[in-house]
């Protein structure tokens, strides 16, 4: 509109005028490290965490190479051993559990509550304290002789194998109170600070997710904790309650590992659906479809993955019995999973599809999940998983739900707020080249691997015969497609930083509070909690040229300032 | 549009919150989620507790006689108590009645001392009789003798002081007699006087008359140590919680001298003593699992 | 866009797959392999039709609704009930009839039947041991065709899986207690056995094969393989149990270091130990390295050898101590009282005669994994 908001547009800002944001209120080290801002912490986390998965898919890379031909071909088996160990260590505690909740749910929730930060904002940064010394312990263990027991930990290799097993069970220990704390946080958070008019029915199915992801953690962790501590008390001490040879039972270990690991499947997967729903929403320009069925099932899926755990099991010699249980109730989990993609299906009909980056990512959810979810009946149904079981198909169902579906979902919420946290528009082109990228290597890095797994290829293997090899070529050919995909994603986001569009407050058109103050946020937020609404009706919204984003219709856009 | 601390606005409300009483729920609810962690976490060693203790329920008979009631059962009655001084002390807090306040919080922090008193005369006991985890299960044999009488351990002083399981070489298994690897055990090289004759006890264990020969003794089954790496993992790991209770306790002594507390805001005492409560909670479970098994 | 459309190709898309056998699935040892692989593909049909389906739908509706000028969006119902219990229900009846047929076909699999033939099944690290109702104990797998084989199994160390892909069968083998299953092959032939958890270094070379002989072939087998060792000249026997017994894997024959010390050479020799002792090694010395091994720890390594008392006989023993002076040139006198067969020779068997003195020669397959082995 006038000469003003181009200069804004190309990222020239006259500082003097503009209130301050959270990210330049205060600057220094303490500032950052010491702060109780839900939004720093969150940024905190944004950044510990992309770290952390940048580390644990360099070990993927090397593992993936290591395994494009039989035999030797980079290194020995004990270093591929502790190469696996840690890649899948690193990804699961480090970057996927705290993973949505910590990077973006820390940041977004109060501002979708229209609440000036979470219940405990002090309890919030020692999260965070827990989380950098969990990893920092973690990782000792890579100068202290690495591990190769695989993240699972199984009793009696894991108490036997001499590699350095304490510190990082020490350091998953560490994590896991990191996890609670921000459960915690959050289930307080969503009960006691909603404004005026947000019925639980009126809460964003983001904050349903978050919530039902915070019960899981909140309880299955300590159980997690507790085992993690008796691997070490076994390890350190001789306890002997693991250890056949003194009258401990191995498999013991795996019911208690597995009762905490199987709903932390869920602490990923929920949020993921959370973001899943905000962004096929806002991008179809839709109401979402059946809410009620989608927040109920988020919490369906929270109860019945504590049920479940035993179908990791069903090799290891526990009866028929408790096997057929164990089935059973796994495909009880399957449904509530399908009716949020029927869900986000319908939400789609009929609407203005705006193929941006972010919907890109959930287009890529919705069929990776469909993967993903769909191969979980093969492993659910006890005959098939007999064969399937500790093959490579296990390996390929879990990232394609794990990487192929959290990790995506993450991707997407992070394009999707991007603005709103860093104030920044960033390349949408790149970002097409980067989503494109990402799914294209993904497919073909995993895709084949159900296949090398029906074909008998057990997991974890170092070596393999010959009639697999071509597979894990393709497979890994396809890892490093994805890796570019990735590379180019830092890129193009890191250089929006610097260059990139001044975001305005609501780039997408999103009807959840957090649309509707500054990009970035003002520091405490909102001066006064917004009413509430439904966070779906998009229809109150219109795009705003001059703006270049979307703006309430009863309100005229304000001038820069 | 920034933060202002409104005149009006007490200092304990934190700027997150509206009102005082959003910020009160919210703390309230906070602690009793971190309840359920704590109750989550030990859940954990009462399975294992439990399916131990249902496949080999012999191992589980046999060794919580090594177990002093007498003290267990003290240190409930000490933890009950604290917890009474502590419900007292969060209603003193509540009305403002700041002596009162600290002196219930002493005596609340002094019951914990009691009770890890008590702790770690029995950890020692165990520790010198061998009585650990795993391979450190190495029990001590010696005849059996006469527990009444007076000075049994100044006779074996010597030989008691010393005394590790490892030393155990010249009394082993398959030295003694009918005592050999049987049940039939005298703890007499303690240096604490004799309990009175009965169920467990330091001197004696229970159905053992002094030193008759031909007396049944109960066979030691395989794997006892397992009591004891269960006894161990559950009874430390709780007075590990009840040192953290106490420093929270003493925090609570602190701020209450400062006179932080009254005028309607006692949060922080009433949340000590919920945490406080639980831990006791947790005693009063691993009591009788531990020391009453029939 | 409508049902059918969308039907027709994801049903013959789901039968293509069904008829690409072979692509999924190895081949058929077991008579319960058939049984799991018609479950796999029913499965499969269910979510090939399920995908295909959603991407269909999720494609056309992108294109169909993208944002173009003068598109908008049409506001419609935001829920509707009939429609959401539909789509909830279906899939809950699909699932329900998978877990049957899962569960089902489970309960024949792990059931096995009343006159089966047992082989005990020791896993360690790593390697397999077949022991045969006759005493005899194997490397490999061998059963007859035709008839149902009941592996009771039991690990020396740590969890270690039993896997047969072309028999579809798996079990976990586990320290401490025993573990069953079974399978009936159908015909001669042979089939991969790979370890499916994960146990250590040489995990993914814990390799073996089920030999499936005619009914006759089996019996034959049996019998003359009960008497192999003793047929083979003492020190050829001896090298087959240093290999059986997975020595190999910590103390090379052919001077090359290892995690225990080499075998070459050593016969005569005295060694030092790190108590300060040292000793000759002879008969005794090699008996007791084996039957005590932490007793008397050689100067430079670590005490950490699996003590084999109670797993290994005291002729096995006198095989691996003929063995051993053969790998240090020491002649081994004939014993008196030699069986029929011929001997080899006066000859020591060289350091390489380990890899193919043995009857259970590695297949092709599995060279690269027991070269590194035995290495």
């Amino acid at each position: 509109m006038t000469s003003d908001t181009d200069s804004k547009q190309r990222g020239v800002v006259d500082q003097a005028a503009a209130p301050p944001d959270y990210l330049n209120v205060r600057s220094g080290f303490w500032s950052w490290f010491g702060t109780l801002d839900h939004k720093r912490i969150g940024v905190l986390y944004l950044i510990s965490i992309l770290g952390a998965f940048f580390l644990g898919g360099v070990f993927a890379i090397l593992v993936r190479t290591e395994l494009i031909s039989p035999g030797q071909t980079i290194t020995d088996a004990d270093t591929y051993n502790q190469w696996f160990t840690l890649h899948g260590a690193i990804m699961t505690f480090m970057v996927i559990i705290p993973g949505i909740p910590a990077a973006l749910g820390n940041f977004v929730l109060p501002l979708m509550l229209g609440a000036k930060d979470v219940a405990f904002p002090r309890l919030n940064l020692m999260s965070y304290y827990l989380y950098v010394l969990g990893v920092v312990v973690a990782l000792l263990s890579l100068a202290l002789g690495g591990v190769d027991t695989g993240w699972t930990f199984y009793t009696p290799y894991s108490t036997d194998t001499n590699t350095a097993v304490v510190p990082i069970v020490l350091g998953a220990f560490i994590l896991g109170f990191s996890s609670i704390f921000t459960g915690l946080n959050f289930i307080v958070t969503i009960h006691k600070l909603r404004p005026p008019g947000m019925t639980w029915f009126r809460l964003p199915l983001f904050l349903w997710a978050l919530y039902a992801t915070a019960i899981i953690q909140v309880l299955a962790t300590p159980v997690l904790g507790i085992t993690l501590l008796l691997l070490v008390l076994e390890r350190a001490l001789g306890v002997g309650i693991f250890n056949p040879a003194l009258g401990g039972d191995p498999v013991l270990f795996q019911h208690f590992f597995w009762f905490y690991s199987h709903p932390a499947v869920y602490i990923m997967i929920l949020p993921a659906m959370g973001v899943i729903s905000e962004v096929v929403s806002v991008f179809s320009r839709k109401h979402i479809f059946g809410y009620r069925f989608i927040a109920y099932s988020s919490i369906a899926i929270a109860i019945f993955g504590f049920m479940v755990w035993g179908h990791h099991m069903f090799t290891s010699g526990q009866s028929q019995l408790l096997n057929m249980i164990f089935s059973a109730l796994t495909f009880s989990v399957a449904i509530p999973s399908a009716v949020k993609v029927f869900n986000w299906l319908a939400t789609m009909y009929k609407g203005r599809i705006v193929l941006k980056t972010p919907m890109l990512y959930a287009l890529s959810f919705i069929f990776l999940f469909g993967i993903g979810g769909l191969t979980g009946l093969f492993l659910g149904s006890l005959a098939t998983d007999v064969h399937l079981h500790d093959t490579y198909f296990v390996v390929a169902h879990f990232h394609y739900v794990m990487m192929g579906s959290a990790m995506i979902a993450f991707f997407a919420g992070l394009h999707y707020w991007w603005p709103k946290m860093t104030g920044r528009m960033y390349s949408e082109k790149w970002g097409m080249i980067g989503a494109l990228l990402v799914f294209i290597g993904f497919n073909v890095t995993f895709f084949t691997q159900f296949v090398l797994g029906s074909q008998g290829m057990p997991r974890r293997y170092y070596d393999y015969l010959d009639k697999y090899t071509v597979y894990h070529v393709i497979s890994s050919l396809g890892s490093y497609v994805l890796a570019i995909g990735f590379v180019v994603m830092a890129v193009y986001l890191l250089h929006s930083l610097f260059r990139g569009r001044r975001a305005p407050a609501n780039p997408w058109g999103g009807a959840t509070l957090e649309w509707q103050c500054a990009s970035p946020p003002p520091p405490e937020n909102f001066a006064a909690a917004p009413s509430a609404g439904d966070p779906y009706d998009l229809t109150g919204l219109e795009y705003d040229v001059a703006e270049g984003g979307y703006v309430s219709r009863e309100e005229r856009p304000a001038p820069a300032g | 549009m920034t933060n202002q601390h409104h005149d009006d606005r007490p200092q304990h409300l934190h700027h997150h919150f509206d009102t005082e009483q959003q910020q009160f729920d919210s703390d309230k609810l906070g602690m009793w989620l971190f309840l359920v962690t704590e109750i989550l976490l030990f859940g954990g060693l009462f399975v294992a507790y439990a399916y131990y203790r249902a496949h080999h329920p012999e191992v589980f008979l046999y060794a919580h006689k090594y177990l002093d009631k007498t003290l267990g059962g003290i240190n409930t009655v000490v933890l009950i108590a604290s917890s009474l001084t502590m419900a007292w002390a969060v209603r003193a807090a509540q009305l403002g009645q700041r002596r009162l306040l600290i002196i219930l919080l002493s005596l609340t922090l002094l019951a914990g001392f009691a009770f890890l008193g008590i702790k770690a005369v029995e950890y020692e006991h165990k520790w010198k009789h061998g009585l650990l985890w795993g391979q450190r299960f190495q029990p001590e044999h010696h005849e059996v003798t006469d527990a009444h009488q007076p000075e049994p351990a100044a006779e074996d002083g010597a030989h008691h002081a010393g005394d590790r399981p490892a030393d155990q070489a010249e009394v082993g298994p398959v030295d003694a007699e009918p005592c050999s690897t049987a049940g039939g055990h005298d703890l007499g090289g303690t240096q604490l006087p004799p309990t009175a004759p009965g169920p467990g006890g330091l001197a004696r264990l229970p159905g053992e008359t002094p030193a008759v020969a031909g007396e049944h003794v109960v066979p030691q089954p395989e794997n006892v140590h397992l009591f004891f790496g269960v006894y161990f993992a559950m009874t430390g790991l709780h007075a590990l919680h009840v040192i953290a209770g106490m420093i929270a306790i003493f925090v609570m002594v602190l701020l209450a001298a400062k006179g932080r507390f009254g005028g309607g805001y006692f949060t922080p005492v009433d949340l000590t003593g919920l945490y406080w409560h639980v831990v006791d909670l947790i005693w009063i479970f691993l009591f009788p699992l531990l020391y009453l098994i029939h | 866009m409508d049902a059918v459309g969308i039907a027709t190709p994801g049903l013959s898309m789901a039968l293509a797959l069904l008829q690409a056998d072979g692509f999924w699935m190895p081949g058929r040892g077991s008579t319960t392999a058939g049984g799991v692989d018609w479950l796999f593909y029913f499965i499969l049909a269910i979510s090939a039709i399920f995908f295909i389906g959603i991407v269909v739908v999720m494609a056309l509706f992108v294109f169909r609704y993208r944002a173009r000028p003068g598109h908008r969006e049409q506001q419609t119902a935001s829920h509707n009930l009939p429609l959401e219990l539909t789509w909830s229900i279906i899939p809950l009846l699909l699932v329900i009839v998978i877990f049957w047929f899962g569960f089902t076909t489970y309960l024949n699999q792990s059931t096995p039947p009343q006159n089966s033939l047992e082989v005990m099944v020791t896993a360690q690290k790593w390697n397999w041991l077949f022991t045969y109702a006759n005493g005899w104990v194997d490397e490999e797998l061998h059963v007859p065709a035709g008839r149902p084989v009941t592996l009771v199994m039991t690990s020396e160390d740590v969890i270690h899986s039993f896997y047969v892909p072309d028999f579809r069968l798996k079990k976990d083998v586990v320290p401490g207690r025993y573990t069953k299953a079974w399978f009936e092959a159908i015909e001669p032939g042979e089939h991969q056995i790979f370890c499916a958890e994960y146990c250590g270094t040489e995990h993914s070379s814990m390799l073996s094969r089920v030999v499936v002989h005619t009914a006759a072939d089996y019996e034959q087998w049996l019998e003359t393989a009960g008497a192999f060792y003793e047929q083979l000249p003492p020190a050829e026997a001896g090298a087959e149990m240093l290999r059986k017994f997975g020595c190999v894997q910590c103390h090379s024959v052919d001077g090359s270091a290892g995690t225990g010390p080499t075998l070459k050479d050593i016969y005569g020799q005295t060694h030092q130990f790190t108590d300060g002792t040292s000793a000759a090694v002879d008969e005794n010395y090699i008996r007791d390295s084996i039957l005590n091994p932490l007793d008397k720890v050689r100067q430079g390594y670590q005490g950490v050898m699996p003590t084999f008392q109670g797993k290994i006989t005291d002729q096995e023993i006198s095989w691996i101590i003929a063995a051993i002076k053969a790998y240090s040139g020491v002649e081994e006198p004939m014993p008196a009282e030699e069986t029929g067969a011929e001997p080899s020779g006066e000859d020591a068997p060289a350091a390489e005669d380990v890899e193919d003195t043995g009857q259970t020669e590695p297949d092709q397959d599995q060279n690269s994994a027991s070269e590194k082995q035995a290495g």
